[in-house]
């Protein structure tokens, strides 16, 4: 029974658990509380999307469309026409989980730069879409967003907004070692692997492909309504071609086909350039070589590489 | 009955005739050998018994059923599992996972029960890890069980294929190649995995350059040479055929 306890999942899960319950006795105040919810909203898009490149080997460059897709669709409905914050959440993740469904079959159907080049086109239309409509979206300009209420109870501070988002990310992070220690798990990573070799033994890859394409989107989505109602304003930037790729280069900087590297390379990339600015005119240049330096000594990035550090340390 | 039956095949690749108008049929509980010399079109015509290639004529039937056309993962529904001549292993995976990939289609793969780790997803996929642990140990691999695919030496790997396509329980087992690349002892120990995969009721056809191993262990061997059926018959009768002598040895007169 106590080996059960002892798994890496369970562990992880545990310490996870313990750093969101205790880190609020390290915050001082609204500014840190603010990028510790960033932190965490971006750590659990990241998830959902390393499911898709670390786990599966597929790329997404447009991942940030969908983020902000279920975003504009949680704000305008919540503002503009009065609906239960909860309820656009969820149908703005059902929205966005058949919209990515629909143009997955096709794009992946493309491999590697060409896939990187679909994905890159399907967020820039997004993100133009979301800047052309103004009537609808603000435009360039951005909208304002009503703040997320749940029976006549309003989610308003800080404080509230940060347990909101490490609940969210403890159950992402819990989706996710499931689906990776599961039947559907081996067959992602056996289409990362080597796809003929998971077709001959009856692993329909299109499926397979299709499916976490779809959960990385409604990953993106969910987070995207929260975020939403969360800062009260929206632009289209945040739907933009940088923050997709900020997405990816959490992914690789924390380690592809790692769950707990996913959330830290996401916490990294949200808190450095905060950490760092002290540095003033140096700090982007500071940031760059970190980056650098990071990838040249730890290839596979930060988690799977100390992994393997700590493995070859113990024979 | 047939369990494979293939008629008039042919695959074209921009003029080349790599398999031509081929008809062959494969008996339920045999060692089917398919050997000829290189560039004969071996490895074409398990693409294109497998799925991997679509053929340009002809047809394939598996059970009496027609499955031309038919995608690989449809294939291995129905009971059609392989190795490759150059290794498809999963490198990402451990030795037990790729193995365990081979379960793939006795487990239930829907999303929903994997995502909340429904308590028979656990039972059911431990009742798989024992049953791939024992299937290692049948071809020799157990105590490779823990490693990283990507550590193994070749010849582990080889026989991981192998165990990765019994795990699919299937009724055709094809192994392009199983011994290119290893050394003599090792050759003979897989001698004995074929065997005692075939004694479980599994049909298995196999390329194979290991003479020695084609002679010893194969019921039934086809000769092809050009994509052409060269020759057919029992070891004995294929090793007198004259038209097979002049193929491998050259053509003394």
């Amino acid at each position: 029974m106590m080996r059960a306890f002892l798994t890496p999942r369970f562990a992880g899960m545990l310490a996870l658990a313990v750093i969101i319950a205790l880190l609020p006795a390290l915050l001082q105040n609204n500014f840190q509380y603010d990028i510790a919810i960033r932190v965490a909203f971006n750590a659990t898009v990241v998830i959902g999307l390393n499911l898709l490149i670390g786990y599966t080997g597929q790329i997404s460059l447009g991942h940030a469309g969908f983020l902000g897709l279920g975003a504009y669709f949680s704000a305008i409905t919540v503002t503009n026409f009065g609906w239960p914050p909860l309820v656009a959440l969820i149908v703005a993740a059902l929205i966005v989980g058949t919209l990515a469904f629909v143009v997955a079959r096709p794009i992946l159907r493309l491999k590697g730069h060409y896939l990187a080049m679909a994905t890159l086109g399907l967020g820039i239309i997004i993100a133009i879409i979301l800047n052309q409509e103004s009537w609808l979206t603000g435009g360039p300009d951005g909208m304002s967003v009503a703040p997320f209420s749940i029976g006549g109870y309003e989610l308003y501070t800080q404080k509230q907004w940060y347990w909101v988002a490490g609940a969210i990310l403890l159950f992402a992070t819990w989706l996710s070692l499931n689906i990776i220690d599961s039947p559907v798990g081996r067959a992602l990573r056996a289409v990362h692997g080597s796809e003929v070799a998971a077709e001959v033994v009856g692993v329909d890859t299109t499926r397979f492909k299709v499916l976490v394409f779809v959960i990385s989107a409604v990953f993106a989505s969910v987070v995207g309504s929260l975020h939403a109602h969360y800062v009260m304003f929206l632009s289209p930037i945040d739907a933009g071609f940088f923050h997709s790729v900020e997405l990816v280069i959490m992914v690789v900087l924390g380690g592809m086909a790692s769950t707990f590297g996913a959330i830290v390379g996401a916490a990294i990339l949200t808190s450095l350039p905060q950490v760092l600015t002290f540095l003033e005119d140096y700090e982007h240049m500071i940031f760059g070589l970190i980056m650098m330096l990071v990838m040249i000594f730890l290839p596979k990035g930060i988690v799977p590489s100390l992994q393997g550090l700590l493995k070859r340390e113990a024979k | 009955m047939s369990l494979l039956e293939v008629r008039n095949l042919s695959k074209e690749f921009g003029g080349v005739h790599a398999i031509d108008d081929l008809s062959f049929t494969i008996n339920p509980g045999t060692i089917h050998s398919i050997i000829g010399p290189n560039g004969a079109g071996k490895t074409t015509l398990f693409n294109l018994v497998t799925g991997v290639y679509t053929p340009t004529s002809g047809e394939v039937l598996f059970q009496d059923e027609p499955v031309t056309g038919k995608k690989p993962y449809q294939l291995a529904a129905r009971g059609m599992s392989r190795t490759f001549q150059n290794l498809q292993i999963c490198m990402n995976m451990s030795a037990l996972d790729n193995v365990m990939v081979g379960r793939h289609l006795h487990l239930n793969s829907r999303l929903l029960p994997s995502l909340f780790r429904l308590p028979f997803i656990v039972r059911r996929d431990k009742e798989a890890r024992e049953m791939c642990t024992d299937l290692m140990a049948m071809v020799g691999l157990e105590s490779y069980r823990d490693w990283e695919a990507d550590s193994m030496p070749y010849g582990a790997l080889k026989r991981l294929e192998i165990a990765r396509a019994l795990a699919s329980e299937p009724k055709l087992l094809l192994l392009d190649e199983p011994a290119a690349g290893l050394n003599d002892t090792e050759s003979r120990e897989l001698d004995a995995v074929i065997k005692k995969v075939a004694a479980s009721g599994i049909t298995v056809v196999l390329v194979e350059h290991d003479m020695k191993m084609v002679m010893e262990i194969s019921d039934h061997i086809l000769v092809l040479d050009y994509g052409r059926k060269l020759a057919e018959g029992t070891p004995a009768e294929v090793r007198k055929n004259p038209d097979v002598i002049a193929a491998y040895l050259g053509n003394v007169a």
